[in-house]
């Protein structure tokens, strides 16, 4: 049989015997009991402390460096200058002087003895206020311009779009790659030729913080909003927030020889890091060795090898290939090693009196710090039928943004959400309702929402709980239901998984791959045992190192598709060469013969039989060795789910403190392949979205340009005692389990800050705009909402 | 960190003479959990360490006949608060050394070190000194983000809160505090011990740089009804925005002695007679605690972004005063 002819598909519900199981992590009783190893963890003799010297200023270009006084500290074995004189610093805290010495006392003394002299310059900050005084919209266009001026509905948008290419120019390479990306996104052929013969021209330097994108028009919202019967106007947003890892970011990188680099790093992409030094320090990546056993968390803020990183092995090199750890303190790993863009915006949005949608309006603007801020899409998952928006890009020296679970999302979905629930409320309806009048503009996924939100509806109670606004308690002390919806798509990278079946009867499976703590390592094992018909303790697995076969970085939600999609084939691989080697002693065709219970035996006969253990016994000498990949044969993964949320708050109107009652989470992930890991992404988003709501936000200074809490006593997260009563839903079987796995650690996160702040605005009866839901805001929006109704 | 002399006298006699002439020269070590973190940050850099928990008599806590406590300022917060005859003598103090902080800190930090900790001012932690002036001299409060910094007594140079959560319900209870020095010992009201700095050196309390806190004396409280209010925003570990500690003597449903302390308002804990005033000779109704309260925050100000900050502190005020006469 050809190995496209082969079957891979995923077990059928009856012959699962671990996938969908609700299985412990493999590796809880080791992190339980401090065993794991973090990148923390790693203290290999002779180690040097790394440290750096971090600019004060936001803005700044620095001056000179003088680092003649660490040097001669007796202790002090490399100093490497990181951004020499000249250099301009962007956001305070950058990293300017690289420092290793034998002790971390030594190595902060030093840092200290550097005088480097800056010439500060004016620091920008200001992403909250609303921009004004935008540049012209006149400059060369970038892809997502062009993107966001087509509208599939509107066949004048593709004229208008060449006439723009025309008039203003690109300011990007139309690549082959590119065209191919266009065009299997629709772009109109006529636009892909205007593109071809477009000028290149450089983007104007301005000194306006502000980077206008192209307006997005779809349908005729003027004409919709004079047949909407109900409009609904509001300001929402939230701030930068940072991803906070418990461990955080950092490396320990020894010269093993002059040509050969080792590194431990805090890393979600084992695969890809090499590579990374080779840019830095034209190291063959071959010769770079990544490893990693556990990581305290990444989020999305781990992908690169970071600037402390190549420091850390350029003063290696110089202190003679001596290991030097570089691992951030948690103020470094606060102001510098991960932002999530803020996202604000001023919403109109309109409805016929039935709830029935039918006009957006936006003007969103936010910060990714020197960078862009990836332009989050609203309106979110419901796809209002005319829509106008507008997106402004604010540059500021808060520092560099980062993927954060589910980029773009959770703040597209606070901004939507909230606007649908005030237009709810100014309906008189019931959120749930009005989303489910609605749902048919979610497009494909439209059943799986309206299932998801009775689920969540009956396991929170929302029937008989809701109440409409100002009917919440006569009491101090109010409380309220919110409702959201978000997607993700979370399609399966690529994957490698060599898996060798030894004639000793063991097993072992070696992947590039890393577990973030979602339990990768579980399911990869659930996996392999099920597929092998063997217990998962037969099993030897290998990962976290990049002289295993690669597999994708762990972002977008792909580890759990790609990961599980290669080990699936890799292991029905390895049982076909196993079947061909015994069939004949079984008297049977290799195709007749499966896997079950630890044994091998001839489908629908379990009598004729053979041991896993005498199977792998007649291998003789050779062992089967076999790569499973992904993508490959078979349908073994899908991309794009749903996923519905809601929270039960409770408010003290007195002092504007939000107390969570219970959150419900009911999500859709294809076929689910560990339970309990499932259930714990869930679960830990909820988390994670709580403190982001109610706690997280990166305060800056305007005056030193600097963070004024990269503390864990003034950025707060979550306790447990704050979380209140968590639930979670997975969606299984008919539907969804047909669909294979689809990425997790994303969805689920979305929709905490739109569920929350829907709750708190119908307990208190009005908005309070802005994240974090802090006492001043609500008693704020408490002032406005009593000032609005003596008006 | 700069390197740094230990020293670790068995007696507590020997301190003062360990201790410097001038602040920031020599630290007194106890628990720890505040004087590790400014010394990693720079934030403290002195020359020799006095290591008092190896002093054994500082450890104790006596129960006096007459319902009066004395507590030695080396006993953890933990400690305090599995005591059962505190929570019997002062259920408002065991609560509140039971409430501070998280487990892991209270099982480390002394009494006496909660009353020396120094400020949250996060100006002052990142480096800009106790009174948070830019190179220039200039206060970074005012025009800064001071969404935690006083509402009361913030008139300048300090903008910054006294952080002990503790403190406030001692002061309410009349504690006074017992300090060693070259001279011997001698002893205060609670609420005098706390001061406001004017310069840099100064600190936020009575001690010269060569004494040190000793004991804590509480007198009875039999007959006070007492009761505390924090308003913060998570159930543990997070500092709040304002509390309110309140002591009241009742005569039948008539207050005759009230005292009212705020924490987190002011560079000090904030003794307000005006509250007190305001309850005295009156019953205790929701209408008469919300009369104190209003008069407790009536000469707060708000710096710009700490205008909720007065709002808590008098809803702190009003709950704890409904908590204490058991209306609430």
């Amino acid at each position: 049989m050809a190995d496209n002819e082969r079957d891979y598909s995923w077990p059928a519900p009856e012959k699962r015997s671990l996938i969908g199981k609700r299985l412990n992590r493999v590796d809880g009783p080791l992190k339980a009991a401090g065993k794991a190893k973090y990148t923390y963890d790693v203290h290999p003799p002779g180690m040097l402390f790394g440290k750096g010297v971090r600019s004060p200023y936001a803005h700044a270009k620095v001056a000179s460096i003088d680092t003649s006084a660490a040097e001669k500290m007796p202790g002090v074995k490399a100093i490497h200058i990181i951004q020499g004189p000249g250099s301009e610093i962007q956001w305070a805290g950058d990293y300017v002087v690289e420092v290793a010495a034998v002790d971390e006392p030594t190595a902060r003394d030093a840092v200290r003895a550097i005088k480097v002299e800056y010439q500060p310059l004016p620091h920008f900050l200001d992403d909250f206020t609303e921009p004004k005084n935008l540049p012209e919209d006149n400059g060369p266009l970038s892809p997502r311009d062009i993107f966001n001026m087509l509208d599939d509905d509107d066949p004048e948008s593709t004229k208008r779009a060449v006439s723009a290419i025309q008039q203003r120019g690109i300011k990007f390479q139309v690549t082959p790659q590119l065209v191919e990306r266009m065009k299997s996104n629709e772009v109109p052929e006529e636009v892909i030729k205007a593109l071809q013969s477009a000028p290149m021209k450089e983007e104007q330097k301005t000194d306006s913080p502000y980077q206008k994108e192209a307006e997005t028009v779809k349908g005729d919202p003027d004409a919709a909003f004079k047949q909407a019967e109900v409009i609904s106007e509001g300001v929402y947003g939230c701030p930068v927030i940072t991803h906070c890892c418990m461990e955080s970011h950092g490396s320990i990188a020894e010269w093993t020889d002059d040509n050969h680099l080792m590194v431990h790093i805090s890393t979600q992409n084992i695969s890809a890091s090499a590579p990374q030094y080779f840019q830095a320090l034209s190291i063959p990546a071959g010769n770079v060795h990544i490893h990693q056993d556990h990581i305290g968390g990444g989020f999305g803020s781990k992908f690169g090898v970071d600037r402390w990183d190549i420091a850390a092995a350029n003063a290696s090199k110089k202190a003679g290939g001596k290991p030097v750890r570089h691992m951030l303190e948690r103020d470094a790993e606060l102001e510098m090693a991960g932002s999530r863009p803020s996202f604000y915006g001023r919403v109109k949005v309109g409805a016929k009196k039935d709830g029935t949608l039918v006009a957006w309006e936006s003007h969103t603007w936010g910060t990714g710090g020197p960078g862009s801020a990836g332009a989050p899409q609203v309106p979110y998952v419901v796809n209002v039928p005319a829509i106008r928006r507008q997106y402004v890009n604010v540059r500021t020296h808060t520092g560099p943004a980062r993927a954060w679970r589910a980029p773009s999302h959770p703040q597209a979905c606070l901004i939507t959400m909230g606007a649908l629930e005030d237009l709810a409320a100014k309906l008189q309806m019931d959120p749930v309702d009005f989303l489910l009048k609605n749902i048919e503009l979610t497009g494909t996924r439209a059943n799986v929402y309206s299932e998801e939100l009775k689920i969540a509806s009956e396991l929170m109670g929302w029937k008989q709980k809701w109440r409409p606004r100002g009917q919440n308690g006569s009491g101090p002390v109010k409380r309220g239901l919110g409702v959201s919806i978000h997607t993700w798509g979370g399609r399966g990278h690529s994957s490698d998984c060599a898996l060798t079946l030894h004639p000793d009867s063991s097993v072992d499976i070696k992947m590039g791959t890393q577990d973030l703590g979602t339990g990768t390592r579980t399911a990869i094992l659930m996996v392999a045992a099920d597929s092998l018909g063997i217990p998962m303790e037969q099993i030897q697995l290998n990962i976290g190192d990049n002289q295993y076969p690669p597999s994708g970085p762990s972002g977008g939600s792909t580890t759990i598709g790609g990961v599980s999609a290669s080990t699936r084939r890799a292991s029905v691989d390895a049982l076909h060469a196993l079947f061909e080697k015994i069939a004949p002693a079984l008297g049977a065709q290799p195709g007749d013969l499966e896997a079950a219970n630890g044994k091998i035996q001839v489908k629908g006969n379990p009598a004729k039989s053979m041991s896993w253990k005498n199977a792998c016994a007649r291998l003789g000498a050779q062992p089967i060795q076999v790569v499973g990949k992904n993508p490959g044969p078979g349908n073994l993964i899908d991309s794009g789910v749903g996923g519905a949320m809601m929270a039960d708050v409770s408010v003290d109107t007195e002092t504007g403190i939000v107390k969570m009652n219970k959150m419900v989470c009911v999500q859709d992930c294809g076929l689910v392949i560990s339970m309990k890991t499932a259930e714990s992404q869930c679960y830990g988003a909820m988390i994670m979205g709580i403190a982001s709501t109610l706690y997280e936000e990166k305060i800056m200074d305007p005056q030193t340009g600097r963070m004024v809490n990269p503390t864990m006593d003034f950025y707060r997260l979550a306790g447990i005692g704050d979380v209140g009563d968590l639930v979670v839903h997975m969606m299984t079987g008919k539907g969804y389990d047909e669909r294979g796995p689809i990425g997790l650690g994303e969805p689920p996160t979305v929709s905490p800050m739109a569920s929350i702040s829907n709750a708190v605005a119908n307990a208190i009866g009005v908005r309070v705009p802005f994240m974090p839901i802090t006492p001043d805001r609500v008693l704020a929006a408490l002032n406005q909402g009593a000032n609005h109704a003596a008006v | 960190m700069q390197p740094f002399e230990y020293t670790s006298p068995k007696t507590k006699e020997q301190v003062p003479a360990l201790l410097g002439n001038s602040w920031g020269e020599v630290e007194i070590l106890a628990g720890g959990t505040d004087l590790l973190s400014l010394m990693k940050d720079y934030v403290t850099t002195p020359r020799r360490l006095v290591n008092i928990k190896g002093i054994q008599d500082l450890h104790a806590v006596n129960f006096n006949p007459d319902g009066s406590v004395r507590i030695g300022a080396l006993k953890t917060l933990a400690e305090l608060a599995e005591t059962p005859e505190l929570q019997k003598s002062h259920p408002m103090l065991a609560h509140a050394v039971g409430d501070a902080a998280s487990p892991q800190i209270r099982n480390q930090a002394t009494l006496g070190g909660n009353l020396c900790q120094r400020p949250r001012c996060w100006y002052f932690r990142t480096g800009y000194g106790l009174l948070a002036k830019d190179k220039d001299g200039k206060s970074l409060v005012p025009n800064g983000d001071n969404r935690y910094h006083a509402i009361l007594g913030n008139e300048g140079p300090a903008y910054f809160v006294s952080p002990s959560t503790v403190a406030p319900v001692l002061i309410a209870y009349q504690a006074k505090v017992r300090i060693l020095g070259p001279q011997g010992i001698r002893e205060l009201p609670l609420e005098k011990f706390f001061l406001v700095p004017r310069a840099e050196q100064e600190r936020e309390h009575d001690l010269q740089p060569n004494e040190v806190v000793i004991e804590v004396v509480v007198p009875p409280a039999r007959q006070v009804h007492a009761a505390a209010y924090e308003v913060r925003q998570k159930e543990a570990f997070d500092w709040p925005y304002a509390t309110a500690a309140v002591a009241l003597t009742m005569n039948g449903n008539t207050v005759s002695n009230a005292r009212v302390v705020l924490g987190h308002v002011a560079p000090i804990p904030w003794l307000s007679p005006e509250a007190a005033q305001a309850l005295t000779g009156k019953p205790l109704t929701p209408a008469t605690a919300d009369q104190a309260a209003q008069a407790a925050v009536a000469k707060a100000k708000s710096m710009g972004r700490n205008a909720q900050k007065i709002q808590l502190a008098r809803v702190a005020v009003k709950r704890a005063i409904l908590k204490a006469g058991g209306v609430a």
